[in-house]
């Protein structure tokens, strides 16, 4: 237990990161069933009250994008990353611990929410945060949205915004400066030049929601007028802050889960990774061109014809290195030996579904046609195949290619073939009427619609995939449940994979390497036209290896801030002070830790 | 060889066509974006059937890729390894250049779209003001000095340019039909125009959320013929009827005039509250509280008695009222023609 709280191994690190962001996908996908199962009948439906499906949708966005997708790829940046480059940890091991507690601190001080209305004097279910995930001004000021509801969504992001930026400059540092001998840039594996790249959107895009989140809780708090028209202030500015954030999000959330079938295709196909320079670039182009996008969130705001003409110019050229990126997977395939194992049926699900998502993408591009789309149904379904049929299923795609190195045991491959199909069909019939709900009119965020729109039927669909994602998530938790009681019998190098993980024992050792790899290859572990595979590493460490002991520090110094934020919440400034005393305490004593403990 | 790999798109094929079916055979859509009836929205529908269709051009040649991909690479046992190809300088600059060619195709049509559409009417329009309140609609037309609410009259083949502004929060004004959406953002004027083709009743609702009772923020379009429009501006024009000495209206005016009613609500010559929208021709409108109910005694009971039950966070208190006396205001009401 206490190695737990104190470790600051990578891998273990990692697990965490993974058992927790699942929790949290679970309570995200909780609060998607009963959004769904509200919406099967029009004019009322199952008695959610508009107040309590306010809360559910915002925490149903927030929890996905911040508490579970995002986490879901730390869990594999955190495990794989250091295995890839032949590392021995990250480069900042404690700050690595520091990300996790404070990004689980501000999950659970988000989560809490939904049970802290009686602190309040209001019921449960009350003040959890219900502006939507983006939180429009001036929806969010104090007269329209006096509760706490908006500050637990403010300080809660806050939270969680430190976590990530932590780890952006953890993982930009560890793989500039931690490769292996030999491992230039161009011969980083796929999974972590998209996870670089990733990294530094993070470190570039979170100050600016950081900024927009503290102009707003200067709004709130302190009675400026930032975002209040009625006080000169201007709503825009939120949009534009929170969306110069919100579009690199998009890429941040989308570019691992690229990385991780851009690993899975080549294995099991048993041939390189097609256009390795091309894919890589790519990925480079999309990061960029991602930061000239934002305001094709916003065109129906009225930015004018020059304003729209560009974004929707700039939305366009993204389609080039996306579509770059689907062929050269394809080509991956095209001519190899493809093995159908789950991972494979994953990576090839994303392809299938993720074209759709950039299709409807394109028609979101062009800002007149996006006038009949923008906040209805349509988008909502453009966002789930871009993030549940891209993202989720390429992390699914992940988790059954590195389950085995991470914990020496394999997933059961009949019962992940169930999870597949179910969740491909599940997810198809959750999300692909929801482009004709919105297009026959039907609004995205609301309680009730009226019987007469003509949309129950297809809304009526919508729930019963919902809850066929439902169950086959059941089958995926059994799954890596029943793992604990299976054999830890998994070979070095279970799917012939050509990259550094594969090089050493599953799990590997807490020093990861006997010795530290020279890499001479794209490929190490493959024989090529130019390069023999590398010779295996001993069995055992040569030399001792120092390994450093955990540190209480990390996690108390995380705990400082929930603190802040729950003085905040409360306006008493004496528990704001002592938040920020754990903090700094706990900073100095980190500082000054001895190296041995 | 195919099984397994076929499923893969068949999902959602199969999905499409049947859902392109079950749209087809169903009823009415009021809110369907595939049935223009404005200038503005017919551009909106032909550029979206315009990339439409590139999109499905797309979305098959790829698909059918990646699925003779899988069918035919399917490792078979003691089958040579794989050729290690590790690119094709030729293939990527075609897979670069075809979809930016294809984006020159959607790129035009969409600048020239957004220039026709950018919300000037020509000279000579009529001028809708919409102001989006929490959770109903305010429209005032400065020329013909008359106001609405909820519902919007115009009249048929006349341009018209409507600037919204809003009194709150953030709301969106969409009544697909006649066109795509625009916000309604306080402090500042956004500006869309067009001209409806046909007359009938078009719906629509707020498409930004704004709040507890955002569902519940809806409103109708009333697209008349030119003789119909001025019957109605007339009607407007005209004060508000007062009831017959005697009758059942005569004391639901009392009963108006001596609660909590007038604190909100304008009725000319009765009352003067700017809260609520005015009620001054209420009897004449087809719906109540946001074009969320037909405007009927039963629903305006239920309305009157309890509003905030039928419509979250709606700021009209319950109202205290004995069963004679409520009858008697939705009485009073409904002959507010």
């Amino acid at each position: 237990m206490k190695s737990w709280l104190t470790t600051t191994d990578h891998k273990r690190i990692g697990l965490l990161y993974f058992w927790t962001a699942f929790g949290f996908f679970m309570i995200g996908g909780l609060e998607a069933l009963i959004i769904r199962a509200q919406l099967v009948r029009p004019d009322g439906g199952l008695g959610v009250s508009a107040e309590t499906f306010n809360q559910l949708f915002t925490m149903h966005g927030t929890t996905m994008v911040f508490l579970a997708l995002m986490p879901l790829s730390a869990a594999f940046f955190n495990y794989i990353i250091p295995l890839q480059i032949g590392a021995r940890d990250v480069a900042f091991p404690r700050l690595n611990a520091f990300s996790y507690w404070v990004f689980l601190l501000g999950g659970l001080f988000l989560n809490a929410s939904f049970v802290a209305g009686p602190l309040f004097g209001a019921d449960r279910l009350s003040v959890a945060p219900d502006a939507g995930w983006f939180g429009y001004a001036n929806l969010t000021s104090r007269q329209f949205s006096p509760g706490p509801n908006v500050d637990f969504w403010l300080l809660g992001l806050q939270i969680l915004g430190i976590a990530s930026l932590a780890a952006g400059f953890n993982f930009v540092v560890t793989i500039l400066n931690m490769r292996a001998p030999g491992m230039r840039m161009l011969r980083l594996p796929p999974f972590t030049w998209m996870t670089l790249i990733t990294q530094f959107l993070v470190i570039t895009a979170f100050p600016v929601i950081t900024v927009a989140l503290v102009l707003l809780m200067f709004d709130r708090f302190f009675g400026t007028h930032f975002f209040l028209p009625a006080g000169g202030g201007d709503p825009i500015l939120w949009q534009h802050l929170f969306w110069m954030f919100g579009h690199p999000e998009v890429y941040i959330l989308i570019l691992p889960a690229m990385g991780i079938i851009s690993e899975v295709l080549p294995t099991f196909s048993k041939k390189p990774l097609f256009g390795y320079t091309v894919v890589v670039y790519s990925g480079v182009v999309i990061a960029f061109l991602g930061w000239s996008v934002w305001s094709h969130h916003m065109f129906s705001t009225g930015l004018g014809p020059i304003a729209d003409s560009v974004f929707a110019g700039t939305t366009m050229l993204i389609a080039i290195p996306t579509g770059v990126k689907i062929f050269n997977w394809i080509g991956t395939l095209w001519g190899g030996q493809i093995r159908f194992t789950t991972s494979l049926l994953f990576a090839v699900g994303f392809i299938a579904m993720f074209i759709i998502g950039g299709l409807s993408g394109v028609t979101h591009a062009s800002a007149p046609s996006d006038l009949q789309q923008t906040d209805t149904y349509y988008v909502v379904a453009h966002i789930h195949y871009v993030l549940f049929g891209g993202t989720i299923l390429g992390l699914f795609s992940g988790i059954y290619y590195w389950w085995p190195k991470m914990t020496g045991r394999f997933l059961s491959e009949r019962m992940g073939k169930v999870h597949f199909w179910l969740t491909l069909i599940g997810m198809n019939l959750a999300f692909f009427p929801m482009h004709f709900s919105g297009l026959l009119g039907m609004p995205r965020r609301i309680y009730t619609y009226s019987a007469d729109l003509g949309v129950a039927r297809f809304n009526q669909l919508s729930t019963i995939g919902a809850f066929l994602i439902g169950i086959a998530t059941l089958v995926f938790f059994w799954n890596l449940l029943r793992t604990r009681r299976r054999p830890s019998n998994a070979p070095a190098n279970p799917w012939g994979g050509a990259t550094l993980e594969w090089a050493i024992s599953s799990p590997p050792p807490v020093y990861n390497f006997t010795v530290i790899p020279t890499v001479t290859s794209r490929l190490p572990l493959w024989q090529t036209e130019r390069h023999a595979p590398m010779a295996p590493l001993p069995d055992r460490p040569p030399a001792p290896i120092h390994v450093p002991g955990g540190s209480w520090w990390p996690m108390i110094t995380a705990f400082g801030l929930p603190i802040i934020a729950i003085g905040a919440l409360a306006h008493l400034i004496p528990i704001v002070l002592a938040g920020a005393a754990v903090v700094i305490v706990g900073i100095y004593r980190w500082a000054y830790e001895p190296f041995e403990m | 060889m195919l099984r397994g790999a076929v499923y893969f798109d068949a999902v959602p094929l199969v999905l499409a066509l049947l859902l392109l079916f079950l749209t087809a055979c169903s009823g009415q859509f009021p809110q369907s974006v595939f049935e223009p009836r404005s200038d503005f929205s017919t551009e909106l529908a032909g550029l979206f059937t315009n990339i439409f269709w590139w999109a499905v051009g797309v979305f098959v040649i790829v698909e059918t890729l990646l699925l003779i991909a899988i069918a035919r690479y399917r490792a078979r046992p003691g089958a040579a390894e794989p050729k290690p190809v590790h690119g094709h300088t030729a293939l990527e600059i075609g897979w670069t250049l075809a979809p930016a060619l294809i984006l020159v195709f959607i790129a035009v049509p969409t600048m020239r779209t957004i220039f026709a559409t950018a919300g000037q009417a020509p000279e000579g329009a009529l001028r809708v003001e919409v102001i989006g309140h929490q959770w109903w609609w305010e429209y005032r037309y400065p020329t013909l000095n008359i106001s609405a609410y909820n519902e919007l009259h115009l009249p048929v083949a006349t341009p018209i340019q409507v600037e919204m502004t809003s009194a709150d929060v953030i709301h969106s004004f969409w009544v697909p039909r006649l066109g795509g959406k625009r916000d309604l953002i306080q402090g500042r004027t956004n500006r869309i125009a067009f001209r409806a083709d046909s007359t009938g009743e078009y719906w629509g609702q707020c498409a930004e959320f704004c709040g507890a009772s955002h569902a519940n923020m809806r409103l109708r379009v009333f697209v008349q013929s030119d003789s119909a429009f001025q019957r109605w501006v007339d009607q407007e024009r005209a004060a508000p009827a007062t009831p017959a000495k005697g009758s059942p209206a005569e004391a639901g005016l009392q009963v108006f005039r001596r609660s909590a009613c007038i604190g909100c609500h304008t009725i000319a010559g009765v009352a003067q509250g700017k809260i609520g929208p005015d009620l001054s021709h209420v009897g004449g409108r087809a719906t109540i509280a946001g074009a969320l109910f037909p405007n009927t005694s039963e629903t305006l009971h239920r309305w009157i008695m309890n509003a905030p039950s039928l419509k979250p966070g709606a700021l009209m208190p319950p109202q205290n009222l004995s069963p004679q006396d409520l009858d008697a205001v939705v009485a009073y009401l409904q002959s507010l023609k």
